[in-house]
Order: C-alpha cells, then structure tokens, then sequence
C-alpha cells in the first residue's frame, strides 16, 4: 500500500473535480462524494500507518518532474512515521469537519462549492504531508494558501471576510518569499531539494554551516508565515471571518501546524546551526505569550480561540527550536484534536446563539449539554490537566526546554501555561455558566444536529486519550516511534508535571473567581489596569503598526513609481515623440519658403509664360491650318527668292 | 522532410486574407467563419510540427533552403528547434483564438480579419525564418496590420497609440536592421544566413560584439518590452482591441525575447556575457517596477498590461542568468505568460463587452452575479501570481533556480526579484477583490455570464495553464535540447 | 496637247480650292470634302509626273492608288465620327466640337 501512498492525497482531489464539473448543483451527492473521498483517505492512512509501525522506513518513492541537461527537479513521496503520524490526524479532523459541515453549512447557497474547497484543501494538506522533497511541500505549501484564502473569503459578500482572506494570503505569502529564497539557497548549497538527500549531505557536514543557518532560518520564515508567528501572526485572527469548519480544520489543527511540520523537517539543520535553533525557539516563545496576553481580553469566541491557536502553535516551535522534535510534533498531534474540538464546540454555540461575541453568551450548558460537554473536556486538555492529552504533551515541551536550559523560556512557557488555562475557562464560564446574557438568543438556543454533535464527541475522546500515546514511562510509545531511530525525549520530571498542573489550575481557579463566582469584577480590573487593558485589546496595536508602516509605504512607492513611469518614462518618449514634430516644423518652415519657395518659383514663371502663350492655343484647328498653310507660302516664297 | 509544411504555416493566411478580400463587405458571418478556419488550419499544422518535432536533436529541423535573391546571398531559409516549435505553437493557437474571440467586430469586418490573417503570417514568419532578410521581412510585416488594428479599431485614444506602437518599434527594428547590415559586411564571406553567424561567432571582435549586440537589444528590448522601452505597451494595449491585446501581449512580446534567444545571445556570446549583469538588473527592476505600478492601476486592462512588463522581467532575468535552467525557465515563461495574459485580456474583455467600463472601483461583488467567469478570472489570476500547479509558479521558480545558481551577484538579484512575487499576489488580490469580492454593486444586478463562445476562447487556455503546471515535462523536453546546446555554446 | 504644266496648274488649282474650303468651312463634312480635293489634286500631281518624266516606270500610279484608299479610310473614319457627333450631340460645326479641350 504504502508506494501508493499518494492515492490518500489524490481521493480528495478527485473529489474536487467530480463536485466542480459534475455535482456544482447538488447539495447531497456533493457531500456524500467529498465524505466518501475523505473517509476512504482515513482508512489509506490507517493502513500506511500500520505498515509504517511495522516499518518505520523512510519509505521513499521518487518521481520524475521536470528534467533536462544539468537540472533535475522530481517530486517524491517520503513517508516516515512523522508522515503517518500527520497523515491521521489530517484525515481525522478533516473527516469530522466534512461531517460536521453538513449540518453546520445548511442551507447555504454555496454548499456544493464549500465541500469542493473542503477537498482541494484536504488534498493539498495531505499532499504536503506525504511530499518529499522541499519543492513538493512548497508546491501544496501554496496551495492550503489558495485553499485557505478561498475559504476564508468563502461569504466574499461580507467586505471583513473578503478583506480577512486577502490579508491572509499576502500576509503568508511574505513568509513564503522567504521559503522561497531559503529553497534557493538550498538548491545552490545542496543542489537537491530530497529531504533524505538534504539530511545525508548536512550529517556529513558536506554543507556550510552559513548556507544552513541562512536556509534553515528562511525556509523558518514559511512557517512564521503560515504558522502565525510573530510578526505575521496578524492574519490568523481576521481568518476567523470564514465558515467555522474551515476554522477548525484549516486555522486550528492541520493548515497552521503545517509551518510546525515544515520546521520537524528542517529538524537537522536546526540541530547542525547553533543560530538557527535560538531564533526559532525564541519566536515561538514570543508568539506564545503575545497571543495568550491579547487572548486574554478579547469577546469574540472564536478570535479567543484563534489567539489561543497561535499561542498553542508558538508551544510547539518554541520546543522544536529547542531540539525537541517529539516534543513539538506531539503537541501538534494532540493540539490539533482539542483544538478541532474547541473550534467546532464554538462553531455549535455560534449556530445556536448567532453572535460571536461571548459577552451576549452565557448558561447554554442547559440548552446544549453535548456541546458544553464536549468544550469543557477540550478546555481541560488545552489548559493541561492531568490525565487528558494536552497534559502530556505540554509536559513534553516543558522537559525540553528545561533540558536544553533555557530558562527564560521556560518560565515564559509555564506563563503561558496559567494565561492558557485563565482565557480557555473564562470562555467556558462565560459561554456555557452563569445567567443568560441575552435571553433573546438563549431563548432560540438548541443543541446542533447529530452531524454535528457526534464528530464532537468523537474528538472529545480523541482530545482525552491522544495523548496517552506519548506518556514518557511508555517504552514504544510516540517518542521512540516518530524520532529519527531511536527513543527521544527528555527524562520525564515530576516537579515540572507538578509545577504545569498547579499553574494550569491558579488559571482555572481565577477564571472561576472572576467569571462564575463574580468574586472579582472583571469589568473593575479592566478599569484598574486600563492602559494594559487596551494595549491587550487593541492586539498590541500590530494591525496599525503595519497598516502605517509597510502598507502605507507600499502604497506610496507604488503611486511614486507611477508618477514616476508617467511623468518621467513615458514623458521622455512623448517627448521625443514632440520633439520630433518640433523639429519637422522648423524643417517644414524651411521647406514651405527655400525649397519649395523655389520649385514652386520655377512653377510660377512658367505659368507666367503659359499665360502668355495659350492665347496662341485658340484649339481651332481651321486657324492652325491657316498657319501653316501661311508658312508653307512663305517657305516657298522665299525659296524662290 | 518532403512536406514543406513550415512554408504552408507562413502562407495559408495569406491565402486567407486574399480569400477574405475577395468576399463581399456584408458577409460578415462567412468572413468570421472563412478566417477562423484558416487559422484552424494553421493551428492544426503547428500541432502537427509539434508532435513531428523530434526534441532529442538539437539541430535545426524542418529545413526549407532555397536561393532567393543570390546576388546578394539571400536565401529563402526557413527551420525550428526547440525554441520556435512551442512559439509556433502559442501562435497558431492565440491566432485561430482571438479570431474566434473577435467575432463581436461589427465595424469594416472585412479588412479587419484580413490584417488579422496578414499579422499572423508575420508571426509565424518570424519565429521560422532564419535568414536575416526574411527576418527581418517577416517582423516589418507584422508591424502594418498591427498599427491599423489599433488604428481603426482602438478605443478613443488608439491614434495616439497606434502611432506610438509603430513608431516606437519601427525605432527598434531600425536599430536591429543597423546591426543586421553591420554583421552582414562584417562576416567574411558576406551573408545573411543567421545559422552561418552564429558558426562564425568566435570571429568577431570585441568591440564589435559590444556595439552590435546593444544595438539589438534596444531593438529586442523595446518589443519585450524590457523597462525603460516599456512604455508604448499600457497604451497600446488599453486602445487595442480586446483580441488584439491578445495577440501583443501573446504573442508579439515573445518576439523580443526570442529574437535575444536567437540571435543577440548566440551571435554575441562574449558581449552576452558582458552585458549579463546589467541586463539581469533590467529584469529586476521591470519585475519589482512592474509590480508596483500595476498596482497603481485603476484600469483593468491597464493593470494586466504592466503585469506584463513586470513578468517579462523574469525572462530577462532567465536570459541573463546564461544557465540552461534559467533559459528553460525565461523559455516557459515566455509560453506561460502569452497563455496567463492572453486569457486574462480575453476575460477583461468579456467583462468590457458587458460593462462598457474597464475601471476596477466601478466593479465590486460581482463574483455572486457570475460565478463561472469569476472561477476562471480568479484561475489566471492565480496562475499570474505563481501559484503552483499553473504554469507560472514552474517559469518563475526555473528561471530563479537558474538565476541563482550562476553567480554571487545574481543571487542578490535575485532575493531582491522574488519579491515581485509578494507584489504580484498583492495586486491581483487587491483587483479580484475590488471587482468580484464584497457587496454586490447593484450597478451590475444586469450582468450575464459569460457566454459559450467566449468560453470557448479561454478553456482551452485554461486547459493548458494547468496542465503546463502540473506536468511541464512535455514542454520543458521540447526546449531542453536545443537551449542546452545554445547555453553550452555561450558560456563556452 | 496638254502638256505637264496644264496637269500642273490643275493641281494647283484643285489644291487651292481644298486650302480654302478647309480653311473656311464649318460644316465637318465640307471640310472632309475639302481635304479630299486636296488628296485628288496631289495624286493628279503624281500621275502627271509619271506619266512625263518616268514613263517607263509606274511608282507614281501605285502611289496615286495608296492616297485614294488612304483618303477612303480617312473619309470613312471621318465621316464616321461626324454621324455620330451628329446623332449624340446633334451638331456638325466643328468650332462647336470642343469638349475635348481644356
């Protein structure tokens, strides 16, 4: 099975084109062929999974693409356990989202073309993952970025939707300019662009360090990008305009976490550059606590939830700068089903209620109990509590990063950790406790339909047990499956465990203060810490930093070089153009009064002669006969004389 | 090969246009459908000495050798390789398209098919001749029915632009006919035989070299056109007519940049050379300037028409980089582009045609009104910003590849080009949003969809677009041989 | 006997009569008529001096023989292009025939 691994990526794909040409006008073959195709992928997946237990590989299958005299460019599968790993967790989330989107997507006058986007993208996704060869994951690397715009944009009517996909794409697309140059620099140092070739050439140190830093940390710049790191995080949150599935499977579990995955691959050169590995490590420690401060304060759920994501995606590159390539691909594993979930959960709530503002929210625990459920199991996971999954890997990126010795980022990480569990329960309480807020929209409340509810509590399950696959005391457990050979994780570390969960439970504790029990008035907090508050608020005002410096710069440059190319480009050559008929003026001058001033001077006294003359032409032929009969006279006349 | 069929490419419109000429003024139907199948015709022998082309040799192929005009060493030679044969074809492809798409022409419909027939014999004349003064025929030919097809059918300013074109690239084939005469007393014995100079080229001096070969290339360089000659295109291309604009933007641009891969570049390897720097620095700044001023535009076509000059920067870029893969890359950017920007000006006019305003804040929301063409606007559009599986995304990254992997110098050429990529995705964005995203303008409540003909026009393009994205191995075989053999010959 | 000076002034005087009807005629036919008694006055010409000073050889009879299917070719041109003058414009007036002129 596994040498036709790519079939897993290609199902969904045939998908797309069966909807596009075939089903664009019908709602219930489209959904069942698109599910069908992703199902079908999941069970692939399943049993490459499987054969790669057995064998863990890399298998590699290469292709040829372009090739001519001295330049090869093929395209190959590489499927390593990472790859199976990947390749669940894609199918999984992207099944219950198709599922899901069936009943969320009701009757929306696009349903067909939602399911078409559903599957491109789940192609693209899954294509990136199996893809090996740096070139391959660029290509699908795009294209989740096309997939991502349309369907971010999928409501284009709405200006914020159609805006939020721009901003998406342009904002990603400057990390991929750095992709772009690090697989330039790549292709100039390696002169391949085969992850195992890649790998082969920096183990035996056949490659300059300088030329793998600079790659390394430019191929980081697509992750930044597509990963929301800082400073391009800004797209992630004006993502949320799009459909709540595209959310949760695009802007929460695989989508985002492929700029993780990327980085797990380019794990060799950042274990080879010294450099690299710190700036990677410390851009995700960044990101995380930047995204978890605004999460903090913000109302819309699922922007909450999209600062939460971007926090949580700063975890995993912070452990992976950090050398712990088990540590952030867990995290990434498990991030992804109670992430899903969350977003799904939120994306229930939101079809419920219609607004997204938590504010206008509170007690549907009663109205929508499988939701509420299901969201409270998430938070839990999400904020580390022992035994659900996200407690355990959590602990993961802690060991590494205390492994590594970074202390700073190790403080700033179980920061984030308090802030993480304080944001996720402060949603929970707000949305699903206390007193409705809006009795209007809690009066029309209902819990969703099965299709609906069920992938819910299906990632319920995966968001409590997926972690236990990588419990450190396990001895063939995750770490010892997805590393290079052999078992890597730090010793596990009961302090760290203990010190995690504390934290995870002051947060949860001072939500509940301030949000169930109203002992604290969170409304008096915010005035008291004012400027905090509105910085946080504002996002640390990114949007407008960039608005006022590199858009409004590039706006300006673009309407310099215009005048530029008006004024100056084309006013030379209309300026030779007018000079030219300048200059042929003064020549016409010239010509108008000496030369032809002189042909036609010629013409003149010609004429003044013809005058003369033609009163002898009087055209009667009797006279002209007269005359020469006259001269024949004269002739003989004289001839006689 | 027995059956001339490069000779039956150059002359079957010309017999078209003469049985155009013979038909009555007012039957506009059987003129349409008399040239449309003419230009089938062609295209269906350009396919054929597509599929006949053997690219495994990197000779000329093809050959038609006759003595013409001997006293003066003139011979009617005509051949391909690898670099004609997908020109060739975009011609004979773009021509029998934009006659189709011309069907909506009601105005002299006669002369205008004829001069439309005429510029295609032109076309096909130049990418097959290789004798200098057939040439040099063939690319003064194109220029008469080109500057009355903007002339008479052009948009309120197409005097202005009309004249403008031709002045503007009879400048340039001046200079060209300059260096044509200069090689020809120069070579000993005296010939026009452009296969015979290129064997010659270790012969001529530097100095010589250096001077003839910027002569040609302002020559080439202002049909490209190569920033600063650039200037003549917006103009040209907001007055043409919308088939016309195809062909320019198809068709007529290549000609500058096969022109350098065919001449400038071989004849002058030692001035290639020389000059490679500076003319990989033209590329940069038409892609980075390009970029920017087409975002600058508020006309649709206008827009599209400096994207051109900001995608012909890569070529440049491709050329100047002197390695097989930026050859290759400029080579498919070449086809790719004439593919992308051929379709995107059909598409603009089949919104024209309708909304009789090319202005992109007069649009808005139109993509609920019509789904079907803002699908496939959106698919060129992608494909112009280089998204990977169009066609673009593989020109793009072979002429980077290439470009970077030839020298110090050009590697910071090129980190500073790839910006142009983020540029080009910002305009396009900003155009497809502006004119399909976001509320309806209740303004176009009216407007229709595009209709079957002129989805006939672009499907096969898009068609093409993806499959050149997805699987460039037919075409990147079909010019690898004979640009191999040309870089090898340069670099020495 | 007449001798060749009678032939001579016959002629003369024949041809004197052509000049001035050509001269003063404005009917096109009388001016035909007029060229044609020049014509006959010349070949009078021409016989008579063969008959008196070559009489062996007969050059001036032929001659004679040439101007009068001349004359004949010339009479029908002539009169052809005035019966159609006359039945297109209805004139026979040669000053008046002048569309020709500038």
């Amino acid at each position: 099975m596994i040498e036709y691994s790519y079939i897993i990526a290609f199902l969904p794909l045939l998908s797309y084109l069966l909807i596009v040409f075939f089903f664009s006008k019908n709602n219930k073959v489209a959904h069942t062929v698109s599910i069908t195709a992703i199902l079908a992928s999941f069970v692939l997946s399943v049993i490459v999974f499987f054969e790669v237990l057995a064998n863990h590989g890399p298998h590699i299958f290469e292709y040829e693409w372009i090739s001519m005299p001295g330049f090869e460019l093929p395209l190959s599968l590489y499927i390593d356990p990472l790859a199976a790993v990947m390749l669940l967790v894609v199918t999984i989330v992207s099944s219950c989202v198709h599922i899901y989107s069936v009943g969320y997507m009701h009757g929306d006058p696009r349903y067909p073309r939602f399911f078409s986007f559903l599957s491109l993208f789940s192609f693209s996704m899954l294509g990136l993952v199996i893809s090996g060869t740096f070139f391959g994951t660029f290509i699908f690397w795009e294209l989740v970025g096309l997939t991502s715009y349309l369907l971010i944009g999928f409501w284009f009517e709405k200006k914020v939707a159609a805006d939020a996909g721009k901003k998406a794409f342009v904002t990603t697309k400057i990390g991929d300019l750095g992709f772009l140059a690090g697989l330039l620099i790549l292709s100039a140092a390696a002169g391949t662009f085969n992850y195992s070739e890649v790998y082969h050439l920096i183990e035996n140190n056949q490659i300059p360090v300088i030329f793998i830093t600079a790659a390394g940390i430019l191929m980081f710049c697509g992750a930044i990008g597509k990963s929301a790191q800082f400073p391009l995080h800004v797209w992630l949150p004006d993502a949320m305009e799009g459909p709540t599935p595209v959310s949760a499977l695009i802007h929460a579990a695989t989508m985002v976490a492929a700029g993780v995955y990327l980085t797990a691959r380019i794990m060799s050169i950042i274990v080879v550059s010294h450099s690299a590995a710190i700036t990677i490590a410390y851009i995700g420690g960044i990101t995380a606590l930047l995204a978890a401060s605004i999460g903090l304060v913000q109302n819309d759920i699922k922007r909450v939830l999209a600062y939460s994501t971007v926090s949580q995606l700063g975890y995993m590159i912070l452990a992976l700068g950090c050398g712990g390539y088990t540590a952030g691909t867990f995290h990434l594993m498990t991030h992804a089903f109670f992430k899903a979930l969350l977003f799904l959960g939120a994306g229930s709530v939101i079809h419920a209620v219609h607004t997204n503002d938590i504010q206008f929210m509170g007690g549907l625990s009663k109205k929508m109990p499988i939701t509420s459920k299901t969201f409270f199991i998430a938070s839990l996971s999400i904020a580390g509590i022992f035994p659900l999954s996200g407690f355990w890997s959590k602990d993961e990126i802690f060991a590494t990063i205390l492994h590594e010795g970074h202390w700073f980022l190790l403080v700033l990480a179980v920061l984030v950790a308090g802030m993480t569990a304080f944001y996720m329960f402060r949603l929970c309480f707000l949305t699903f406790t206390g007193k409705p807020r809006d009795e209007h929209a809690y009066e029309h409340a209902h819990e969703s339909p099965n299709t609906m509810t069920y992938p819910l509590i299906f990632l319920a399950i995966l968001a409590v047990c997926a972690g236990w696959v990588g419990i450190p005391w396990l001895h063939h457990g995750y770490a010892s499956f997805v590393y290079f050979h052999h078992p890597h994780h730090p010793e596990p570390n009961f302090a760290l465990m203990i010190i995690g969960t504390i934290v995870a439970l002051a947060g949860i504790y001072l939500a509940y203060l301030m949000y169930y029990k109203r002992a604290i008035d969170p409304v008096k907090m915010a005035e008291r810490f004012k400027p905090v508050y509105t910085f946080l608020f504002n996002k640390w005002y990114f949007d407008e930093l960039y608005m006022g410096t590199v858009i409004r710069f590039t706006y300006w440059f673009m309407e310099v070089l215009f005048r530029f190319d008006q004024v100056v480009i084309d006013g030379f050559v209309n300026f030779c153009g007018k000079f030219g008929l300048f200059n042929s003026r003064i020549w016409m001058t010239f010509d108008v009064y000496v030369v032809d001033g002189a042909v036609n001077g010629a013409g003149y006294i010609t004429r003044w002669f013809a005058g003369g003359l033609r009163r002898i032409q009087s055209g009667a032929v009797q006279n002209y006969a007269f005359v020469i009969f006259l001269g024949v006279v004269l002739l003989i006349l004289f001839r006689m004389m | 090969m027995d059956f001339p069929i490069l000779t039956y490419m150059i002359f079957i419109p010309l017999v078209g246009m003469v049985v155009v000429m013979t038909m009555r003024k007012e039957a506009h139907n059987a003129i349409r459908y008399t040239s449309s199948f003419f230009s089938l015709v062609v295209f269906v022998l350009s396919c054929i000495l597509a599929i006949q082309y053997d690219s495994s040799i990197p000779d000329m192929q093809f050959v038609e050798n006759v003595s013409w005009i001997p006293s003066l060493g003139i011979n009617y030679f005509l051949g391909v390789d690898g670099i004609s044969v997908p020109m060739l074809f975009l011609t004979g492809l773009l021509s029998f398209i934009s006659i189709v798409a011309s069907f909506g022409i009601t105005n002299r419909v006669k002369e205008y098919f004829a001069f439309f027939l005429l510029l295609e014999v032109g076309m096909i004349g130049v990418f097959c001749a290789l004798d200098f003064f057939l040439f040099y025929i063939f690319w003064e030919i194109m220029l008469v029915p080109m500057y009355f097809l903007i002339g008479v059918w052009g948009g309120p300013r197409k005097e202005y632009a009309a004249i403008k074109f031709f002045l503007y690239t009879l400048f340039g084939s001046v200079l060209m006919l300059v260096g044509i005469i200069a090689l020809y007393f120069y070579a000993e014995p005296h010939t026009l035989n452009m296969m015979e100079l290129i064997r010659r080229n270790s012969t001529y001096g530097y100095t010589f070299q250096l001077i003839v070969f910027a002569a040609f290339y302002v020559g080439f360089a202002i049909k490209v056109p190569a920033w600063p000659f650039h200037t003549w295109l917006p103009d040209a291309h907001v007055e043409a007519p919308t088939a016309v604009s195809v062909i320019l933007a198809g068709v007529l641009l290549k000609m500058g940049t096969y022109g350098l891969m065919r001449i400038s570049y071989p004849m002058f390897p030692e001035a290639a050379v020389y000059y490679s720097i500076p003319v990989a620095l033209i590329g940069m700044i038409a892609i980075i300037y390009g970029a920017f001023v087409s975002m600058a535009q508020k006309d649709l076509k206008k827009l599209v028409a400096y994207s051109s000059v900001s995608h012909m920067g890569y070529c440049m870029l491709g050329l100047a980089a002197l390695t097989t893969a930026g050859w290759a890359g400029c080579m498919y950017q070449m086809f790719s582009h004439g593919v992308l920007t051929g379709a995107l000006f059909l598409l603009v006019g089949v919104l024209y045609d309708r909304a009789h305003t090319r202005e992109i804040a007069a649009f808005g929301g139109i993509g609920a009104k019509v789904p079907l063409f803002t699908g496939i606007f959106v698919l060129f559009g992608m494909g112009s910003l280089g998204l990977p599986g169009l066609s673009g995304f593989v020109a793009e990254f072979m002429t980077f590849i290439g470009a970077f992997n030839s020298g110090y110098v050009y590697q910071w050429i090129v980190i500073v080009s790839i910006l142009g990529v983020v540029l080009t995705a910002g305009y396009i964005l900003r155009m497809v949003q502006n004119v399909f995203l976001g509320p309806l303008n209740t303004r176009w409540e009216g407007l229709t969809e595009i209709n079957g003909r002129e989805l006939f026009t672009v499907i096969p393009l898009a068609v093409l677009t993806i499959l050149l994205g997805v699987w460039p191995k037919p075409l990147v075989s079909m010019i690898s041989v004979s640009i191999d053999n040309i870089v090898k010959m340069i670099t020495g | 006997m007449a001798t060749l000076d009678h032939y001579l002034i016959l002629s003369a005087i024949l041809f004197c009569i052509g000049i001035f009807g050509l001269l003063t005629r404005r009917n096109a036919i009388g001016v035909l008529m007029s060229i044609e008694l020049m014509f006959n006055s010349a070949n009078i010409n021409f016989i008579a001096f063969s008959k008196f000073i070559t009489p062996e050889a007969l050059t001036g009879q032929i001659f004679a023989v040439f101007v009068i299917t001349v004359a004949a070719a010339e009479a029908a041109v002539g009169l052809a292009i005035v019966v159609l003058m006359y039945r297109n414009f209805d004139i026979v007036n040669v000053d008046n025939i002048n569309f020709m002129k500038w």
